[in-house]
């Protein structure tokens, strides 16, 4: 599993918010097919971490490659190409665009795999839910149809990275299971996922490995396996 | 024939008519300012300018170079258009994250420069430009003469306007652009163009201000302060209408011209101020504007 190119590799990587330094050397790998997640707490840095991954961020300054190729350099527009979709914090459902649109809207990656772009048909097929909604308004659907929507529409572009911002947050626990129900659905596609959480319940049990951020810097890094060992320095870290 | 309020009917048709006209370029040009407002969060002042350069272009192109009406119909929107693309590429892209004010004052810079140089070269009086053969004439259309050259002017400009709202509302590059008003760094982030697709809104906008030049140009004299007269004006519709809605932009446009119209046939005295005083009323009731969504 970990041979060939990472899916990502961040190396000594700094990010600015204007005059505010954010970033201060985050190195991460993340492995094809793997589920990553990035714990910490509200600050330390991990929303920021994706944000500069997609190029949101002010200046950036070392390395990220993403499925081998450095994209440090690279506008926001071309980042996406070389296979990476990016399901930001707030959701961004369009309101001037109805659910279908929505849905639609990112187009097919250059760089994406065919194999793993979704047809609109299997997403309909996962999220019976926006079919049945597709005609709505974006920002009238649920919390819940909001999130699912999200991270649909990245389904379908064949990008193979997925970055998802704490998609649990805020939602009733049937719909939080219905998303950890569909982690694993992708990543018995085969689909690298970068998740944000809060929600360590929910994180736990999809995720391969596990990074924890603090002032805007990884400071632990260790496995599933390694979990249970780590559970009390978790808890220091994340205040849990 | 006369109403039982005694203005005669052709009176009341013409003004109407000419109403119709007017209110036809208001929802060209703010059609345009309403796009490029929503995109790129500029109040383009310099809209009028361009109207104006659109119908000094056709003028230009007549009486030097003996290029007609229909060939500038197309081409002068496609010339102001690059110019466009010039501008945003090489001044208003760099006051986007700034103030509303910066770009008011950049595009109102850029207005004062252009309407300079052209009125320093062709004077400021109006220089007479003739409707193609085509359109010359009137039909009777019963109850009035109507004046070909005025009704294409309405029914174009018409076209225009729907065709746009078509593209925007219904169509892919439309819900780029719609999401890309809402989110354009998100959209970015989905792998789409955005700094392109911004100056090509640009581009596009101030093209439909061009082609609302060259339409004029055989009604208004083309001269080159025949902007500053309208743009005033167009903002008032703007703001009416709501800022950044398509279809609040031509509706608004197409009533307000008429609103004007009726007023010169019942209290001429107040014509010129009308817009101002609805414009008035509509933000004290509806401080978003008419088709606006408040924030």
């Amino acid at each position: 599993m970990n041979t060939g190119t990472p899916a990502l590799e961040v190396k000594g990587l700094h990010a600015w918010y204007g005059e505010s330094h954010i970033l201060h050397g985050v190195d991460l790998t993340v492995h094809r097919g793997e589920v990553l997640t990035l714990l910490g707490r509200n600050g330390a840095g991990r929303t920021s971490t994706l944000r500069a991954i997609m190029g949101l961020t002010g200046n950036r300054k070392g390395s990220i490659k993403i499925n081998g190729t450095e994209t440090i350099d690279l506008p926001t527009y071309k980042i996406a190409h070389h296979g990476v979709g990016y399901c930001p914090e707030e959701r961004a459902i369009f309101s001037s665009l109805n659910c279908e649109e929505n849905l639609l809207l990112p187009p097919l990656l250059k760089g994406g795999t065919a194999e793993q772009a979704m047809t609109e048909t299997q997403i309909y097929e996962i999220f019976p839910n926006l079919a049945e909604r597709r005609m709505s308004q974006g920002t009238r659907l649920s919390g819940g149809e909001q999130q699912m929507l999200a991270v649909a529409r990245i389904l379908r572009t064949g990008a193979n990275l997925l970055l998802l911002d704490e998609i649990s947050e805020g939602l009733a626990p049937v719909i939080v299971q219905a998303l950890a129900r569909m982690i694993l659905m992708l990543k018995r596609k085969g689909y690298t996922v970068v998740m944000v959480e809060q929600n360590f319940r929910f994180a736990a049990p999809l995720a391969d490995r596990f990074y924890v951020m603090e002032h805007g810097a990884i400071v632990e890094g260790f496995t599933s396996d390694e979990l249970p060992a780590k559970i009390s320095v978790l808890t220091e870290l994340l205040g849990v | 024939m006369s109403l039982n309020i005694g203005i005669p009917l052709p009176a009341l048709m013409s003004q109407l008519l000419l109403g119709l006209v007017n209110g036809a370029f208001y929802a060209m040009l703010s059609l345009g300012l309403a796009v490029i407002f929503g995109l790129l969060n500029v109040i383009n002042f310099a809209h009028g300018a361009l109207f104006m350069l659109g119908a000094l272009l056709a003028w230009v192109a007549m009486e030097h170079l003996g290029i007609n009406y229909w060939a500038m119909l197309l081409l002068s929107p496609l010339i102001v258009g690059l110019l466009g693309v010039v501008i945003e590429k090489t001044m208003l892209r760099r006051v986007y994250k700034l103030d509303h004010i910066y770009g008011l004052l950049l595009t109102l810079g850029i207005t004062l420069v252009m309407e300079g140089v052209c009125r320093s070269i062709y004077g400021v009086s109006g220089l007479p430009y003739t409707s193609p053969e085509a359109l010359q004439g009137a039909t009777n259309i019963g109850f009035m003469m109507l004046p070909n050259y005025r009704a294409w002017v309405v029914v174009s400009s018409i076209g225009v306007c729907l065709g746009t709202w078509y593209v925007i509302e219904r169509t892919k590059l439309g819900s780029y652009l719609r999401a890309g008003t809402e989110n354009p760094k998100i959209v970015e982030a989905f792998g789409i163009n955005v700094p392109l697709m911004v100056t090509l809104t640009y581009g596009f906008g101030v093209a439909l201000a061009a082609l609302a030049g060259v339409l004029a140009a055989p009604i208004m004299q083309v001269s080159p302060l025949m902007g500053q007269n309208l743009i005033i004006v167009v903002f008032a519709v703007v703001v009416i209408g709501g800022m950044g809605s398509i279809l609040g932009a031509v509706l608004t446009g197409l009533g307000l011209g008429i609103i004007e119209g009726l007023t010169k046939v019942f209290y001429p005295e107040a014509s010129s101020t009308v817009v101002f005083v609805v414009m008035a009323l509509v933000l004290l009731v509806r401080p978003a504007g008419l088709f606006g969504k408040e924030k």
